[in-house]
C-alpha cells in the first residue's frame, strides 16, 4: 500500500529554490533513508511534508494515504499520522513535557472521534515509553526540551513519536550528535515502531545508524533533487566514497539540468 | 497644572455634596484630612504627560468626563449576580458595591479571635464611638502621598469606605481574605446615564509576626458605560510578618480604573505583592512598597494582558529605606490587537540603605505590529554599597515554538494558547500555592481564551527574535 507519492515537488524559502523536483514512493512497512551532503535539502523536504509555512511550495504534489498532503496544515498532516522528529528540537520554557505529549495525544484523538485521555490513563502509557528509551521519570515534568542535552532532545523527539504511533515517521538527523549508547536506545525505540502498517523516512549523514535501523532503500539528495536511488549497499558506498562521485556522474548524465 | 474650570467644578459639587451627606458621621480628623486633600488636589489637577511619572498615559480622556460620586450601594444586587466571583476557600469575603459595603453580600467566615475584617466605614465609627483612639485614625493616610499623587488626593478627598483588616501579632491566617468591589452602570436607567466614580479605601495592618493573604478584585457589573474606580490601599506590615496581596483588575472596557497599593515594611517583613491587569480601557497600577525596616523583603510581580484599545499602566515606586533589604520586580506583559502597555520601574535606594539588593525584570509579548510597550527602568541611588539590576525583553510568540506544537497535532488557537499560558505561568508561578494562586490562575486562563485567536498570516511568518532593551539605569544622585 502507498503511504506517500511525491511528485515532481519543488519548493523555495527565502526566495531560493531548495528543492528542484523531487520524486519519491514510500510504502507501508518500508524504510527509506535520504543522505546527502549539508544544504542539500534534506530538512527542507521534511519541513515541507510536516507542512511548515515559511517553506513555500511551488510546484509538484504530494498524497498522503491519498490526500492532498499540500493542502493541509501542519496539525492535520500530523493527525493524518505524519510525524517528524526534528532536527533541532525546539525549547519551549513554561510547558511540561507530559502535559504536552498528552494535549498533543488528545488532539489526535479528538480528530480520529476517540475519546480524550485523562492523566490517569495517559500517565502509565507514557511512563512505559519513557522507560523503554531510558529516560528519567524527572523529565516528565521539566519544560520540553528545555535544558536537555542534545541526546536527551533527540530522545525526547523518539518517546513522542512512540506515543503518538505515525503512520509515517520522518527523522531528521535523530542520530547527529549521539554517543553510541544513546544511539542504540533511539535505535530501539525506532525499531520496535517497525510494522507492516508503518513507514519511516530516516535523513542522515553516516552510515552508523543505518547499522541499527536497516533501509530498504537509500536516496541520495544532492542540491534540491534525488540523484540516485538504491539498496543498503548505496550507504556503504556512500560512506566509503563520499558524494563526489554521484554528483560527477549525474553531471554527466544530465548536464543541462543547471 | 490646575485643572480646567469645567473639571474643577464637576469634582467641587461632588465634594460638597459629599460633605454635606456625611457630615453627621465624619469625625473631626477625618473631616479635616478630606478637606486637606481635596484642596490638594484642586491644586494640582490631573497631571499631562509633561509630567515625568506618567509620560506615556494620557489622562485627557478622563479628565473631560464629568463623574457623579456613586453612593447608591447595593440596593439592586442578588447574591447570584456575584457568582463568575467566587473564590474558593476564601476566609472571608467583602464585597462594595459602587464603593459601599454591601453587608448582605459578604460572608465573614470563622475568624480567629482578635481579627478585625470589616469595611472600613463601620469601623471608622466604631472607633470614633470608642473615643476615637483606635488603629484606624492613626493610620489612615499616614502612608500615602497625597502631595506627590493626585489621585490618592483625590482618593483622600472622598474616602468614606473599602475594607479595613487588622490581624494582631502572631496570629497567621492562612486562607486568603476575598475582597470583591463591584462597579455597577448604577440604577439611573435613562438612555445616557452619567458616569460614575467611586474611591475604595482600604486599611489592611499586620501586626508582628503575623501573616495574611489578600485578594482585591475590581470587577463590573451591568452596562458598558465609562466608569471611574480610583481605589487606594495602605498595607502596614509590622517586623517579622508575612503578606501576600493580590491585585485583580478586570473591569468592563469603557472603565478607568486607577489604584494605589502604598506599603509599609517594617523589620524582616515579607511582602509579596502581585498585580494582574486584565480588563479596563485606561488602567494605572501603582505599587509603592517603602521598606523602612532593616532586612525586609518585597517581591513585586505582575502580569498584564490587554486587547483591542486598553491602555495599561504599571508604575513602580520602591523605596529602599534601610539596609539589607531585597526588592525583586518582574513584569510579564502580554499586548495584543492596538493595546498599549507601560511599565515605569523606578527604585530610590536612600542614604541609608546599604546593602541593598534590588531587582527589576519586565519581559513583553507583542502579538500584533501595532501592539505597543513602554518600559522605562529609573534607579536613584543615594548610598554607595547597593546591588542593582534590570532588564527588560520585548518579544513575540515564537514561530518555531508554534511550529513545533501544530507539528504533533495541536490546533493552532490552541498551540497560541499554550504559548500564552507558558509566558503567564512565570508570573502565576511565584505566586504561592493554595486558594489566593489558584483564582489568579483562572482569571488569567479566562482572559487569556480570548487572545489566542491567529493573528493575520503576515505576523506569524515573520521571524522576530525577542529584542533585548538594556537601556542603561537612569543614574541620579
Ligand atoms: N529559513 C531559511 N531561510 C533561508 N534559507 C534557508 C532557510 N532554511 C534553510 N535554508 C537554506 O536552504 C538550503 C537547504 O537547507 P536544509 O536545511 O534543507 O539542508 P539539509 O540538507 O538539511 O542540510 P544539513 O545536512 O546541514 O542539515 C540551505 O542552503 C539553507 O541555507
Ligand atoms: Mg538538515
Amino acid at each position: 500500500m502507498t503511504l506517500l507519492q511525491i511528485r515532481n515537488l519543488h519548493a523555495r524559502v527565502g526566495g531560493h529554490e531548495i528543492l528542484k523536483g523531487i520524486d519519491l514512493t514510500v510504502n507501508a512497512g518500508e524504510v527509506h533513508s535520504i543522505m546527502g551532503p549539508n544544504g542539500s535539502g534534506k530538512s527542507t523536504l521534511a519541513q515541507v511534508l510536516a507542512r511548515r509555512e515559511a517553506f513555500e511550495v511551488t510546484g509538484g504534489e504530494v498524497l498522503f494515504h491519498g490526500k492532498d498532503l499540500l493542502a493541509m496544515k501542519p496539525e492535520e498532516a500530523a493527525c493524518e499520522g505524519l510525524f517528524m522528529a526534528f532536527q533541532y528540537p525546539v525549547e519551549i520554557p513554561g510547558i511540561g513535557n507530559a502535559y504536552f505529549v498528552r494535549t498533543a495525544l488528545n488532539a489526535v484523538r479528538k480528530y480520529h472521534g476517540l475519546d480524550e485521555l485523562d492523566a490517569m490513563d495517559f500517565l502509565p502509557l507514557y511512563r512505559e515509553k519513557m522507560r523503554l528509551l531510558d529516560m528519567d521519570e524527572q523529565f516528565m515534568n521539566r519544560s520540553v526540551n528545555e535544558g536537555f542535552s542534545g541526546g536527551e532532545k533527540k530522545r525526547n523527539e523518539i518517546l513522542q513519536m512512540a506515543m503518538l504511533e505515525p503512520s509515517l515517521a520522518i527523522l531528521d538527523e535523530t542520530d547527529s550528535g549521539l554517543d553510541i549508547d544513546a544511539l542504540r536506545i533511539v535505535a530501539q525505540g525506532v525499531n520496535v515502531m517497525r510494522s507492516p502498517q508503518r513507514a519511516m523516512i530516516v535523513v542522515t549523514h553516516y552510515q552508523r545508524l543505518l547499522n541499527y535501523i536497516a533501509p530498504d532503500f537509500v536516496h541520495v539528495l544532492v542540491d534540491g533533487r534525488i540523484l540516485r536511488s538504491g539498496g543498503p549497499d548505496l550507504a556503504l558506498e556512500l560512506e566509503e566514497k563520499g558524494y563526489g562521485w554521484i554528483e560527477t556522474e549525474a553531471g554527466q548524465v544530465a548536464p543541462a539540468s543547471a | 497644572m490646575a485643572v480646567q474650570t469645567a473639571q474643577l467644578e464637576s469634582y467641587l459639587e461632588c465634594f460638597t455634596d459629599f460633605v454635606c451627606a456625611t457630615a453627621s458621621a465624619t469625625p473631626d480628623w477625618l473631616h479635616t484630612l478630606r478637606e486637606e486633600a481635596f484642596a490638594r488636589f484642586c491644586d494640582v489637577g490631573f497631571p499631562t504627560t509633561r509630567d515625568e511619572d506618567w509620560r506615556f498615559t494620557s489622562l485627557a480622556a478622563l479628565a473631560r468626563t464629568p463623574f457623579r460620586l456613586a453612593r447608591e450601594g447595593a440596593a439592586s444586587l442578588a447574591p447570584s449576580d456575584l457568582a463568575p466571583w467566587q473564590m474558593e476557600n476564601a476566609l472571608a469575603r467583602l464585597v462594595f458595591v459602587d464603593g459601599l459595603f454591601a453587608s448582605a453580600l459578604s460572608t465573614m467566615g470563622k475568624l480567629p479571635k482578635g481579627v478585625t475584617v470589616d469595611s472600613l466605614a463601620s469601623e471608622v465609627a466604631r472607633q470614633n464611638a470608642a473615643n476615637g483612639s483606635g488603629t484606624v485614625a492613626g493610620h489612615l493616610g499616614r502612608y500615602l502621598d497625597t502631595v506627590r499623587d493626585p489621585f490618592s488626593a483625590l482618593n483622600t478627598a472622598f474616602l468614606e469606605d473599602g475594607a479595613y483588616i487588622h490581624v494582631p501579632r502572631g496570629i497567621a491566617l492562612v486562607q486568603p481574605i476575598h475582597l470583591l468591589f463591584v462597579s455597577t452602570a448604577g440604577s439611573d436607567s435613562a438612555p445616557s446615564p452619567t458616569p460614575s466614580m467611586t474611591h475604595p479605601r482600604n486599611l489592611i495592618v499586620v501586626e508582628e509576626e503575623a501573616q495574611a493573604t489578600v485578594v482585591e478584585d475590581y470587577v463590573s457589573l451591568g452596562a458598558e458605560i465609562p466608569a471611574f474606580s480610583n481605589a487606594v490601599t495602605e498595607l502596614v506590615a509590622r517586623g517579622n510578618s508575612t503578606v501576600v496581596h493580590i491585585l485583580v483588575e478586570r473591569e468592563h472596557l469603557k472603565s478607568f480604573n486607577f489604584s494605589t497599593l502604598r506599603i509599609e515594611q517594617g523589620r524582616s517583613a515579607n511582602v509579596a505583592s502581585h498585580s494582574l491587569l486584565a480588563g479596563g480601557a485606561l488602567v494605572r497600577n501603582n505599587v509603592h512598597p517603602v521598606l523602612a525596616g532593616e532586612g525586609a523583603e518585597c517581591l513585586i510581580n505582575g502580569l498584564f494582558i490587554g486587547s483591542g484599545r486598553q491602555h495599561l499602566d504599571n508604575y513602580m515606586l520602591v523605596e529602599h529605606a534601610s539596609p539589607h533589604c531585597a526588592s525583586r520586580q518582574f513584569y510579564n506583559g502580554i499586548l495584543d490587537q492596538r493595546a498599549h502597555g507601560v511599565f515605569h520601574g523606578r527604585i530610590i535606594v536612600h542614604k541609608d540603605a546599604q546593602k541593598t539588593d534590588a531587582k527589576q525584570t519586565n519581559r513583553n509579548l507583542l502579538l500584533t505590529d501595532d501592539a505597543q510597550i513602554d518600559t522605562k527602568p529609573q534607579l536613584e541611588i543615594y548610598a554607595d554599597d547597593v546591588k542593582c539590576t534590570h532588564g527588560a525583553t520585548i518579544g513575540q510568540i515564537e514561530d518555531n515554538a508554534l511550529f513545533y506544537l501544530r507539528a504533533r497535532g495541536i490546533g493552532e488557537i490552541e498551540a497560541r494558547r499554550l504559548l500564552l499560558e507558558a509566558f503567564a505561568g512565570e508570573c502565576l508561578g511565584r505566586i504561592k500555592p493554595g486558594a489566593a494562586h489558584d483564582y489568579a490562575h483562572s482569571v488569567v486562563e479566562a482572559r487569556l481564551v480570548s487572545l489566542a485567536a491567529p493573528a493575520p498570516a503576515s505576523s506569524l511568518t515573520a521571524e522576530s527574535p525577542e529584542r533585548n532593551l538594556d537601556s542603561h539605569w537612569e543614574e541620579v544622585g
